[in-house]
């Protein structure tokens, strides 16, 4: 077992606007993706952010081995409970999954 | 053919000024530059002010201005002064006074103004032209008329209109990213689908290429797609950057929603030109049955105070949220006996899991604790009051009644730093309008004649 950070080139995350998060797995390779698609479902990625399945979105783009996510924010943007204004630090809880 | 120059992402990130040079040289049609996003978070919509310092955007766009007095085209900002509402789209129309004043041009102003009036939306709310996207808040007449800014993006139609006054500068308000670089190449005829696509490429200048500090990139636009060239020295488009750029800050990286329809990129191909440039064909744009504008807005969420403690010693360290609970208990019951309800105590461990939360499953802590503490109340004189109250605590608070009184390290004096009004983004809706101009207001004015 490794973790997804360790595995892909980068993964980053940031708002997309002020209501929506949007995490970007770039694998790098095509085994890398491969990998990385069967692993790392929309369940896992609604567990990390305490969100529910049905509005975690999941983008696979073949052509640039991207597993893409987008959610609503755990918290909107700038409101008094959030903790991180451009959303990039969740990022960090993406890519310390087990693939 | 219709060349559009986009010095930078955003007016005051700086650019290259050998690239704007070359951008120059290539005889644009058009130069376009974005003057803000709802990014930095909610404080410059709610204040109607803009991030970036007056002194540096002044000088910034002074050097625009004289660009493109140089070139003889067009310059338009759009979402002027970081949010794009009515008092920063004055602040930069000052701005652009001055410059006139002190360098003896002359320019053809328009100025388009995204702000709406609250009366206005109550009655398009009452009449169900207001619709929520997902996730919406939830949207009353009370929520419109608690915003202290509402403002609608402006797509390329009123763009279009402005541009169309023979404008030399466009001042726009709150617009799509897109809209500004769209407009020209649309009223030309070009590829609809290829125009959308070049400008969200485009929206953040040279992030789409290998050196996204350079800049400055130019975009052409013809009747089948684009083609985007970058301006700096180093910076190389390959067919993997432009199509990832898609990805960025976009919820949807197949769809981008726009006034009057959406782009759909799913059939786009990305081809290199050479080693620096790449063309891209084949992305479809898809008109919708209503016209809509995106509306936000931002209102006044309270007063908050913010104080800074850190703790080094480590038996506090080790039991840090336990101290952290009593604490809580304690300054929020002595405040209630002080000031009544409704304030909000919150205390952050810096060091800990103050960037995630709850969410956090590897928070540990090292040799030391920041405690960010964060008062909210519904006045300034309350939050300062609530934060009065906490300090002590933070300063002095025993683990056990036993122990000898404790002093934890305050980085200032005094501990606790007032950050005035807070605001919250509170719409996530589109509303409906019949003709694109009716919620946007267009002048013209002619300077230094």
């Amino acid at each position: 077992m490794s973790r997804l950070g360790d595995i892909a080139v980068k993964v980053r995350s940031k708002n997309a606007g002020p209501f929506w998060l949007t995490v970007d797995i770039f694998c790098g390779s095509q085994s890398v993706f491969a990998q990385v698609r069967t692993s790392i479902t929309s369940a896992r990625i609604a567990g990390v952010f305490g969100a529910e399945i049905a509005v975690v979105n999941r983008y696979e783009m073949d052509s640039l081995n991207v597993l893409k996510f987008s959610l609503p924010r755990p918290a909107v943007q700038g409101t008094r409970q959030d903790r991180d204004m451009h959303g990039a630090s969740f990022a960090a809880l993406v890519a310390e999954l087990e693939v | 053919m219709v060349k559009v120059l986009i010095p930078s992402g955003a007016l005051g990130l700086g650019y290259d000024r050998k690239a704007l040079a070359r951008g120059i040289a290539e005889k644009p049609d058009i130069i376009a530059i974005d003057g803000g996003s709802t990014d930095s978070g909610p404080h410059y919509l709610g204040t109607g002010s803009s991030k970036y310092a007056r002194g540096s955007t002044k000088a910034e766009w002074r050097e625009l201005m004289e660009a493109r007095a140089e070139a003889g085209v067009p310059l338009i900002i759009g979402t002027a002064g970081t949010c794009g509402a009515d008092s920063a789209v004055d602040w930069l129309v000052d701005i652009t006074r001055e410059i006139v004043a002190e360098t003896g041009m002359k320019v053809k102003l328009a100025v388009l103004k995204s702000g709406q009036r609250q009366d206005a939306l109550i009655d398009a709310f009452g009449q169900g032209k207001i619709t929520p996207l997902e996730p919406a808040p939830e949207l009353s007449e009370d929520v419109i008329a608690s915003c202290s800014n509402i403002v609608a993006l402006a797509g390329a139609e009123q763009i279009q209109a402005a541009l169309e006054t023979g404008a030399d500068i466009v001042i726009a308000g709150r617009t799509t990213d897109t809209a500004i670089i769209s407009a020209l190449p649309l009223s030309r005829g070009c590829h609809a689908g290829g125009v959308w696509h070049g400008a969200k490429i485009g929206e953040c200048g040279a992030l789409a290429t290998t050196a996204p500090n350079s800049g400055t990139i130019l975009i052409e636009f013809d009747a089948e797609g684009f083609t985007i060239s970058p301006m700096g020295a180093d910076a190389r488009a390959t067919p993997h950057t432009v199509s990832a750029h898609m990805l960025y800050e976009n919820s949807n990286p197949d769809i981008l929603y726009e006034p009057g329809g959406h782009l759909d990129v799913r059939a786009a191909k990305y081809e290199a030109v050479d080693d620096r440039r790449v063309r891209v064909s084949g992305s479809e744009w898809v008109v919708s049955d209503r016209y809509t504008v995106k509306l936000e807005g931002a209102r006044l969420a309270g007063f908050q105070t913010v104080s800074l403690v850190t703790v080094r010693d480590p038996r506090y360290v080790a039991n840090i949220r336990a101290w952290c609970d009593d604490i809580m208990i304690k300054a929020t019951e002595k405040a209630r006996a002080r000031v009544g309800e409704g304030f909000e105590i919150e205390l952050r461990l810096i060091g800990l899991d103050a960037t995630l939360g709850v969410l956090d499953t590897e928070a540990k802590a090292g040799t030391e604790i920041g405690v960010l503490g964060l008062v909210t109340a519904p006045t300034e004189s309350l939050s300062r009051e609530v934060a009065k109250v906490l300090n002590p605590y933070l300063l002095h608070h025993p683990l056990t009644e036993e122990e000898e009184m404790p002093t934890f390290a305050f980085p200032f004096s005094p501990p606790e730093v007032s950050r005035g009004a807070v605001y919250e983004f509170c719409l996530n809706h589109v509303l409906e309008l019949e003709d694109p101009m009716e919620a946007f207001t267009l002048t013209f004015e002619e300077l230094g004649q």
